[in-house]
């Protein structure tokens, strides 16, 4: 009999976390907009060695110059390398993306945290100020704060970070209230455990995985928020390179320098698509349930 | 059906209230002396004691509060600065142009959306089913500017068939205000047709694998009377609310399709007053269409309990 059972392959369980990462392998969009994602985060991360020009670098003898085997992508209406201003705009968008995201991470967690755990006046009173906040339009309540804040791209990451929060707050209130009731958080208060501690040691770490599918989705919305805040003149301020600003630029020499359209809306749009090809995967991958 | 008509509507009291605070707190957010942003930094001493009078700027901050809000419930959302006419004519001045942009996008994402959900459902698995949900990854991931800039490189420079931008009035040249207006309405539509698309299917998914639909295929009905008749017409309920949250992407979208076309309505109000510094149009711009958006999603509830007789009964 120990013989027999010695014989048996030995099949180990695997935790929830490599389940997760398997499904998650398994889904090939994903995967392709994860290795476009981290495409991205290589040429922003390496673009003082990968652009071929100095992006402020203007050239009178190069003006609107259609692409070529000098310059790949065109340039634009001083001379400016194209390509170069699209890979130094990446660091831009990503930028974006991220701090954003962070900041509304960093206030919508705890207030959402706060308004499921402790419930009652405090929920009340949160939840109508997110109710408040969703009431306004991101995009409006955005502009309006990146106008009075001024324009700067710094300025347009709190504007979109702070529109994109209640969300955030709204997500984690919702799954604080199914977890806050579960067998294990009784458990832990029964023992002795003080409120703080069952927050974050056992609330906490039940509520992150939707958390991270809405960070990624919510990082492909802000690369397009801060794209249009750039767009209107109210992030990045020329020349640094920026896809919005370029864009802005570009829409006034359609007729006679398309190219200079083109570059910038792909990438953003490449980035963007490969954000949510990322969060629709991881979201399939952590809820097996989900259509 | 009473009591939940004066429940729903008393919630969007406390909502309002926090929306004036937080759009009355912008204010706050500006760096220095409000006067003397305002006024610009040239401007005359009296003009600016002038205009520290008006805004109540000596008085504190919880009576401003007050003065503010109760000149917004008489309507009264402050003077342009810039242009000196009250900020909610200049809204209202306005507010054609984008209404008849918002109505159009509509009509799009909704001729465009529904059907492809639809398709995408019967035929799940199908190369249709995949085709919808690439159009609806490619609707959510699109930029509507720079949609908005390869269709006029397209249909404007390229083939000469639209105008790249401007407006006309409808009651003018209805085929030119046509003209100008089916692209902008596009790229505004497209990316709703997509999110439409996204809740269709999903609507449609449950309601084709439940017990009535099997009952009504059991009793031999055509597969388009099934599919439209008895599964449609249910999917459309959970529709109407979760389009209805997409109001907020239709006003901020005209923003941007605005800009890119040159059409004079709300959205470019908002960014002209915000490089103008003209900000009591700004402040009064976001109180206009958060109370828009608020009573819109309140008549889309309503229209939800209307059309469900579950909720009714």
């Amino acid at each position: 009999m120990a013989a027999i059972a010695a014989d048996l392959p030995v099949y180990r369980e695997l935790t929830p976390g490599q389940r997760v990462l398997r499904r998650l392998l398994r889904r090939r969009a994903a995967m392709l907009g994860l290795c476009v994602v981290t495409g991205f985060i290589a040429l922003a991360a390496l673009a003082p060695w990968i652009a071929p020009y100095d992006p402020l670098q203007t050239s009178w003898s190069a003006i609107r110059k259609a692409p070529t085997a000098a310059h790949w992508f065109g340039t634009d209406e001083i001379g400016r390398d194209v390509l170069s201003r699209v890979v130094w705009g990446a660091r831009a968008s990503l930028l974006a993306g991220l701090v954003s995201v962070c900041i509304s991470l960093a206030l919508g967690v705890p207030i959402g945290l706060l308004a499921g755990y402790v419930g009652r006046g405090t929920d009340a009173l949160i939840s109508r100020i997110t109710d408040a906040m969703l009431a306004c339009p991101f995009l409006i309540l955005a502009i309006a704060l990146a106008a009075f804040l001024g324009p700067s791209l710094t300025n347009a990451m709190i504007a979109i970070g702070i529109s994109a929060t209640p969300v955030f707050i709204r997500l984690t209130r919702a799954q604080v209230l199914a977890v806050k009731v579960e067998d294990y958080v009784e458990a832990a208060r029964a023992v002795g455990n003080s409120h703080l501690r069952i927050a974050l040691r056992h609330v906490l770490p039940n509520v992150i995985p939707p958390l991270i599918v809405q960070a990624t989705l919510a990082i492909a919305a802000a690369v397009i928020a801060e794209a249009s805040l750039s767009f209107l003149g109210l992030g990045q301020q020329p020349p640094a390179p920026s896809w919005g600003s370029m864009l802005n630029t570009a829409k006034n020499y359609i007729d006679n320098a398309p190219w200079m359209a083109v570059w910038p809306g792909l990438s953003i749009f490449f980035l963007v698509l490969s954000f949510n090809l990322l969060g629709d995967g991881l979201r399939d991958a952590l809820d097996p349930r989900h259509i | 059906m009473l009591n939940y008509l004066l429940q729903r509507v008393a919630t969007i009291v406390p909502t309002l209230f926090f929306v004036s605070i937080l759009i009355f707190g912008l204010q706050q957010l500006l760096p220095g002396d409000p006067a003397l942003i305002l006024a610009g930094e040239d401007s005359d001493p009296t003009v600016i004691a002038h205009l520290r009078t008006t805004l109540h700027l000596d008085e504190p901050l919880p009576l401003r509060y007050l003065y503010w809000a109760g000149g917004v419930l008489k309507g009264d959302l402050g003077e342009s600065q810039r242009i000196k006419k009250p900020v909610l004519s200049l809204i209202l001045e306005k507010l054609p142009v984008t209404v008849e942009l918002a109505c159009l996008a509509i009509v799009i994402a909704l001729a465009i959306g529904i059907p492809a959900g639809v398709i995408s459902a019967v035929a799940k698995g199908s190369a249709w089913d995949y085709a919808a949900n690439v159009f609806a990854l490619w609707g959510l991931s699109t930029p509507n500017f720079w949609l908005g800039i390869m269709l006029i490189l397209l249909f404007s420079v390229t083939l000469g068939w639209l105008p790249a931008s401007g407006y006309v009035s409808p009651f003018e040249d209805l085929r030119a205000n046509l003209a100008a207006m089916i692209m902008p309405a596009f790229v505004l539509g497209n990316a709703i047709a997509a999110v439409l698309m996204r809740h269709t299917r999903s609507a449609m998914l449950q309601v084709l694998s439940s017990d009535y639909v099997r009952t009504a295929r059991a009793k031999g009905l055509d597969e388009h009377v099934v599919v439209i008749k008895h599964a449609l017409r249910n999917a459309l309920i959970p529709i109407i609310t979760l389009g209805a949250l997409e109001l907020g992407t239709l006003l901020s979208g005209a923003v941007l399709t605005e800009q890119v076309f040159t059409i004079p309505g709300f959205g470019k109000l908002i960014v002209d007053a915000v490089f103008n510094r003209d900000y009591a149009v700004v402040q009064g711009v976001v109180m206009f269409t958060a109370s828009t958006y608020i009573l819109l999603n309140l008549l889309a509830d309503l229209g939800y309990f209307l059309v469900n007789p579950r909720l009714r009964g």
